[in-house]
């Protein structure tokens, strides 16, 4: 006897938000350790390596001692507002994943583990699935403003006061850039759904929007490392002029909390720069199979994907120079926004006239 | 279950109105309109409008809210003081949302045609942008924009004495 539908879509639902935030905590840890160890190589030095093999287990000690630290709340701080900041940090970065697509749709095989109804069900590990996903993401990316602007306002410090509004201010900048240069994308693919989009993308490599909207690419990488404020748009946390910006007061597990919250969000840009304009989980190669003795491989091509994006976060912090704050501004306002603007109508008047060149997916 | 959504919302909405006039510190009342915000957000949400929920927060609580609270944490404003004469303030105000109130139920009332439920409508993404960008409405959408515009250039003008 199986069980009645909803509780079958609850089941799948729990299934599923149980597997994303596990693997996106779990990601979160080995990403710090993975950052650390990358940057020290790229910078002769060994990093941390003594904690279990190759030090992966660092994250784990790391965790552990964040964990009995004592927490220090500021005399003067706002408390509630001291205590609510990290956890609308982190409760708005897992709210974004929600609705990201991880990977292809795929069929479960005929194991005999597997409950009666489960078995041969096609599934994707895409929590919420809504018609609006990339809006869905732009709204929760622009409340994820608050966690930042509460944390630095409520702990009453000059610096953490300044890192907050320096923070805010950028994240508010770089997002009109980032919508922006994913107008064009929704405009080939006719949907806001992340899977269609993904789907558009199907065929080849050409049709990536990584080569069809290579402007809208480039705004997208540079607006989304300034959104995660990531180098060389750290300027929130520029410790020779802010101690640590925001976070400056939070010790404990609330600094880890706002970490993380900082990671997710770092996750979440890869997982859509890989989705957007990489063409997800499609191969790019004509004539690549589907699946590996049953296995579906674009799991493999759209994990290879977004670890890239990955990479290139690390790579970018081991190499470059932090911008200064006025050119930090010159830069999203007078360099990004205008060239995203431009090139939707550029893409808008391609859509219309030139349909070779900007193909709009048929649905 | 649209219909508890609706009304758990929509009473969070109206208790966090009311804590944004009620509360003395700006900030909290600034909080306290996110929050308004959010909940009529998800009021559309559950009305079948996804697009117009989105964009609820996107333009009021992502854009707007954050440069109110930006304002009010450079200015680093104190507590709102007791100022004579507030009471007789208060009662206006109470008096005027009351007629507000009546208007628009009797609005409501007078267009509603017998006691049949309002039609369903259409509120998708497609639908919403034929209507504002067909013959109808393109006018005013544009009228508006350039009203947007203007402001914007009369904002900096103002602000910045010597361009």
């Amino acid at each position: 006897m199986s069980p009645s539908p909803l509780v079958q879509d609850l089941v799948i639902a729990g299934v599923k938000i149980a597997v994303v935030v596990g693997a996106l905590l779990g990601l979160f840890s080995l990403m710090t350790w993975i950052e650390r160890r990358t940057l020290a190589f790229m910078q002769y030095r060994l990093g941390p390596n003594r904690t279990g093999p190759l030090g992966i287990l660092q994250p784990i000690a790391d965790g552990i001692k964040l964990f009995f630290k004592e927490e220090v709340m500021p005399a003067a701080a706002n408390k509630w507002t001291f205590l609510a900041a990290p956890v609308v940090a982190v409760a708005t970065a897992l709210l974004a994943v929600a609705v990201l697509p991880y990977g292809p749709p795929f069929t479960l095989p005929a194991w005999g583990l597997l409950p009666e109804w489960l078995r041969g069900r096609t599934l994707q590990i895409q929590i919420a699935t809504i018609d609006v996903g990339l809006l869905f993401i732009f709204a929760i990316t622009a409340l994820g403003v608050y966690g930042i602007v509460l944390a630095g306002w409520s702990a009453n410090n000059k610096y953490a006061l300044l890192g907050g509004l320096r923070s805010s201010a950028q994240m508010f900048s770089y997002e009109l850039a980032l919508g922006l240069s994913w107008v064009g994308v929704i405009m080939l693919a006719g949907s806001f759904q992340i899977s269609d989009i993904v789907n558009a993308q199907a065929g080849g490599f050409w049709r990536w929007n990584a080569f069809l909207q290579l402007p809208a690419f480039l705004v997208y990488f540079v607006a989304a490392t300034a959104e995660v404020a990531r180098i060389p748009f750290d300027l929130p946390e520029g410790e020779t002029e802010l101690v640590a910006g925001f976070h400056t007061e939070y010790s404990s597990m609330r600094f880890a909390l706002l970490q993380m919250a900082e990671y997710i969000n770092m996750i979440t840009v890869a997982v859509l720069a890989a989705n957007l304009f990489l063409g997800g989980w499609h191969s790019g190669i004509p004539g690549m199979p589907e699946t590996l003795a049953g296995f579906p491989l674009g799991f493999v091509w759209w994990g290879l994907k977004v670890s890239i994006f990955l990479f290139v976060f690390i790579w970018l912090r081991g190499t470059l120079p932090r911008f200064r704050y006025d050119q930090l501004m010159h830069l999203g306002w007078k360099v990004l926004i205008p060239v995203a603007a431009v090139w939707i109508l550029i893409t808008a008047a391609g859509v219309a006239l030139l349909p070779g060149l900007f193909p709009v997916a048929s649905r | 279950m649209d219909a508890i959504l609706f009304y758990v919302f929509a009473a969070i909405a109206v208790a966090s109105a009311v804590v944004v006039i009620g509360q003395r510190n700006p900030m909290y009342s600034a909080f306290a309109l996110i929050v308004t915000l959010c909940s009529v957000s998800v009021i559309f949400a559950v009305l079948g409008s996804p697009f117009i929920a989105a964009l609820q927060v996107i333009v009021y609580a992502g854009a707007i809210m954050v440069l109110f609270l930006f304002v009010l944490m450079l200015l680093s404003v104190k507590r709102e003081e007791d100022t004579p004469g507030r009471g007789g303030r208060t009662l206006r105000g109470v008096a005027l949302a009351l007629v507000t109130l009546l208007v628009l139920q009797a609005g409501a009332v007078l267009l509603r045609h017998g006691t049949e439920p309002a039609p369903q409508f259409d509120a998708s993404t497609r639908k919403m942008a034929q209507i504002l960008f067909s013959a109808h409405f393109l006018y005013v959408f544009e009228a508006t924009s350039i009203l947007i515009l203007a402001a914007l250039v009369g904002a900096v003008v103002l602000a910045k004495k010597e361009l």
